[in-house]
């Protein structure tokens, strides 16, 4: 049986990644260009990944399933980065980023790699700036920075609402230099659909020619997952349409242990679903909730007739709303984090207090900010008894530089003008912290695989706060990966290529194309999107934002329904020999009726609340989330043993050494 | 509502493609233009015909992977966004819709309403970087002061998500919005003057090569850019050339 090490290197937290750097074997330049690696995703951690390790000589071969790295879904994060540069003065600190992190995560990540990420922070803007992203700066030349929930100091740096753009182009950029220079062979429009072990190590993939159907063997000394979230496993999310855990399901039953699978964000800003027809939810920036305040009418009767669209917003009068995070949470008020913030909305909504035909929408108002704003501005302008329009006048110009976008966004989804009546918003599903299990070195359970970025379960605990997945992909492919990776690789300096003409290799093909012709020859009577919408349906009602043992149970048995009704009558028209994205999604669609069903377990097992992980029977009497630090402080790595419903659970207890373990309260 | 689709279908690379007719009913104005290509592609694999393949992927108008040519207009008739944003309440009742390709050399069609956009790829890799290691020994980010005007000049430029809009709404199939929002996002930043002549020339050569027609100040480019690329960049583009020529 495979035994969980995690690897943290000895000594005080503040030293382990300066001496565990001190002491790694190193590849020296002449060897690196003997060794291949292959990078999957071409995200911020597989894109920084691909192109650091090109830099240091690795011969690199990465895959992207879009028709180019730029347009992995990294690209769709918006309000920003966190590092702990203190620019602002206001106390941040390694440690202050480091402790956020931990806190906000809920206790359930591992100190070591939190810690480490906090460090190398810093070292990802003075990165991004020397490339040229083009950073948000004040009228003195220098950084600026905004806040975002769950911290009481402004880390964040932004690039308009479109800092993941910025950033990817910016490791895009990085990658283009070396695909330039030969030493990243990039295969676009390439989907990896297994991974290939030799003697216990992982040595190559299959992977699929997604325009002309060709099925590929590439060889590697070490492979790199970074394929991003499963989200996707809700049908609807913030995901890009393409975002799936193919890869990472992949490499879970080839021996990579799974998990936490059940922490799963839940975003509390994104714009509430409309229709059936509906095929992804939209995200508005966390950082709107710096200005914009969260409300539901105080009575039911306002309620019930604003849904039934006899009422305005506008409307009602201030004393009968309810800003019911201002209410609960005063300390931190709109800027809670993110699974808390979800789960007062849902509060609301379940009582009938929702403001859309669904009832499932809450307000967020922007009045207040604007009106702010606008006096501060006709001051600054010299405007003495400036009138009611022009201060509002004024107010909108400072939402509109700061979230013009994103209004944009808004209304051209919603067809209503935010400026002018609040915004409705809704959570919905955003991020996955749970993952693919590595050590501290990025390593799976499979030695020579490794795994980077949100597709590893890695330093976000039970939720993440906002503006860290970004830090997190690109710290561990600019600044983590190459090293850690170094130092397996240097016991590979005299292995030379590997050969992708063995019975491992035949074998992987083998499977991978069995299971493709099943697809195209089993010309059922459902379409992939079918079996898809009914799994979401099923993720979203039991294993969604609120979770019991009753539910879990159901659902368990119901993705177990679907998955053989899948197997038997799924139809996939078209052929294998070209461009067929129906295809390509009913590949996704199976590993993802694999992946709910663990995903419930984990949530079935977990008896406790924490993060985005809520239990309905572990609740404190005012209602919060009920944590069980006896019983569950550990980390949940699932061991594939041929079924979900038979994987293994392995634990990694987590230990608190520098941070005292606490009831987390943001009131 | 009930729309006429008349869309382009093509095999592959070697198929010569023709407009195909096809009738979609109870259309909702709430939907998006890519919700409603599903809703008719699902019914096409219910009937057992093959479902009209089209790049789309973040569906929030920032991946770049959408494209279209609906209506003879990129990314369609609404401003300022790409297809994928689209809403069907921009149409009406009985409209008859025509769904192509971006139409380009330099973009051939991979399938139906796919097509090849490598060739920005290959002139992002003659020279759309900075020239910088990643291994953050680099200078404190901040003592690079870069005036506010332009870091925003910069960011606006850097906004293109290389969609390909500008090439398909240009008569000459020019790239030069795509290639002057690139090398302006540098030109505008200290740390890209080091390198601003041969970034250009190499660009521009490579745009060149490419087979993608010159600018000839129509401005199609800036009305049908998603993220409203402004033509001026074009302007700083030829500037940009022309030092570096001399």
């Amino acid at each position: 049986m495979t035994t969980l090490n995690s690897r943290i290197p000895e000594g005080p937290i503040k030293d382990k990644w300066t001496l565990y750097k001190d002491k790694i074997n190193l590849v020296n330049p002449a060897n690196k260009r003997n060794i291949d690696i292959i990078v999957i995703g071409t995200g911020l951690a597989g894109g920084s990944a691909a192109a650091t390790l090109a830099e240091l000589g690795y011969s690199v071969k990465a895959f992207a399933y879009q028709d180019s790295p730029r347009r992995a879904h990294s690209i769709a994060a918006q309000g920003g980065i966190n590092a702990s540069k203190n620019y602002m003065g206001d106390g941040d600190s390694n440690y202050r980023l480091f402790y956020d992190t931990v806190k906000g995560g809920d206790y359930r990540s591992r100190e070591a790699n939190v810690y480490r990420l906090a460090e190398v922070s810093g070292n990802i803007i003075d990165q991004c700036v020397a490339q040229g992203v083009p950073f948000a700066r004040d009228y003195g030349g220098l950084l600026d920075n905004r806040s975002f929930g769950g911290v009481l100091v402004s880390r964040t740096f932004y690039a308009k609402g479109q800092t993941g753009q910025q950033l990817l182009l910016g490791a895009y950029s990085a990658m283009n230099r070396q695909i330039a220079r030969g030493k990243i062979e990039m295969f676009n429009r390439h989907e990896m659909l297994d991974v290939v072990k030799i003697d216990g190590k992982a040595r190559g993939i299959i992977a699929r020619n997604l325009i002309t159907g060709e099925i590929e063997r590439h060889s590697a000394h070490a492979v790199v997952i970074a394929t991003g979230g499963y989200g996707n496993v809700y049908f609807l999310s913030t995901n890009a349409m393409g975002s799936n855990a193919t890869a990472a399901w992949k490499i879970h039953k080839k021996g990579a242990f799974f998990a936490n699978p059940c922490f799963t964000q839940i975003h509390p800003t994104c714009i509430p679903r409309s229709g059936d027809y509906q095929s992804k939810l939209t995200l508005m920036s966390e950082s709107l909730r710096n200005d914009g305040r969260i409300w539901v009418p105080a009575k039911l009767e306002d309620a019930k007739a604003i849904q039934q669209k006899k009422l305005k917003p506008i409307q009602i009068a201030e004393e009968n709303r309810d800003y019911f995070l201002e209410r609960r949470y005063p300390a931190f008020g709109n800027l809670v984090p993110r699974d808390v913030a979800s789960r007062a909305a849902k509060e609301r909504c379940d009582a009938g207090f929702g403001v859309n035909a669904t009832g499932e929408a809450v307000y967020l108002d922007f009045a207040a900010a604007i009106k702010r704003y606008g006096t501060e501005q006709a001051k600054i302008k010299g405007i003495h008894d400036a009138s009611t329009e022009k201060i509002t006048e004024l107010g909108a110009a400072v939402i509109e530089e700061k979230y013009g976008n994103l209004f944009q966004m808004y209304e051209k989804i919603i067809d209503e003008n935010p400026y002018k009546t609040p915004m409705m918003i809704y959570p919905a599903t955003h991020y996955t912290m749970g993952g693919v299990w590595v050590d501290y070195n990025l390593m799976t359970t499979v030695p020579g695989l490794y795994c980077i970025g949100e597709a590893n379960f890695s330093d976000h605990g039970a939720n993440r706060l906002g503006a860290s997945a970004l830090m997190q992909g690109l710290a561990d492919g600019y600044f983590v990966l190459p090293y850690t990776i170094g130092d397996y690789l240097a016991d590979d300096i005299r292995t030379g290529k590997i050969k992708t003409d063995s019975p491992e290799f035949d074998e992987a093909e083998k499977s991978v194309k069995d299971q493709l012709n099943f697809f195209i020859n089993n010309k059922g009577t459902h379409t992939v999107d079918y079996y898809h919408k009914r799994l979401g349906q099923v993720m979203w009602d039991k294993v969604g934002m609120a979770r019991n043992e009753k539910g879990l149970k159901e659902a368990i048995t119901e993705i177990q329904e679907i998955r053989e009704d899948f197997w038997k009558n799924v139809k996939v028209p078209g052929s294998l020999n070209e461009f067929n994205q129906e295809l390509e999604k009913a590949g996704r669609v199976a590993d993802f009726l694999e992946l709910g069903e663990l995903f419930a377990k984990d949530a079935l097992e977990r008896e406790e609340s924490c993060g985005g992980h809520f239990r309905e029977e572990h609740v404190t009497e005012d209602g919060e989330a009920k944590r069980d630090d006896v019983n569950f402080a550990y980390v949940a790595a699932w061991e594939y043993t041929g079924k979900p419903s038979e994987a293994i659970l392995h634990k990694e207890q987590l230990e608190f050494k520098d941070i005292e373990l606490k009831t987390r309260s943001y009131k | 509502m009930n729309l006429t689709l008349k869309i382009w279908r093509q095999k592959g690379p070697q198929d010569k493609g023709r407009m195909v007719e096809y009738k979609v009913t109870d259309i909702s104005e709430h939907m998006s233009f890519l919700e409603m290509m599903d809703v008719l592609n699902e019914s096409l694999v219910a009937k057992d015909e093959e479902p009209i393949a089209f790049d789309h992927d973040c569906r929030e108008g920032i991946c770049g992977m959408c494209s279209l040519q609906i209506n003879g207009e990129a990314h369609g008739p609404d401003r300022g966004i790409t297809t994928c944003q689209l809403h069907m309440r921009m149409f009406k009742d009985g409209d008859t819709i025509f769904i192509e390709p971006f139409r380009a050399n330099a973009f051939p069609v991979i399938k139906d309403l796919v097509v090849d956009r490598m060739a920005f790829e290959r002139i992002q890799q003659a020279g759309g970087y900075i020239s910088v290691n990643t291994s953050g020994n680099t200078q404190d980010a901040n003592s690079i002061p870069i005036s506010k005007q332009n870091a925003d000049l910069s960011m606006d430029a850097a906004s293109c998500i290389g969609c390909g809009a500008c090439v398909a709404s240009c008569k000459n199939s020019s790239a030069m919005l795509f290639v002057a929002a690139k090398v302006s996002q540098y030109a505008l930043l200290p740390q890209g003057k080091i390198e601003a002549k041969d970034r250009v020339k190499n660009m521009v050569m490579q745009m060149d090569l490419e087979g993608f027609g010159n600018c000839t100040n129509t401005g199609a480019c800036e009305i049908e850019c998603p993220k409203g690329i402004s033509i001026e960049n074009i302007a700083r583009l030829n500037r940009e050339y022309l030092a570096a020529s001399v």
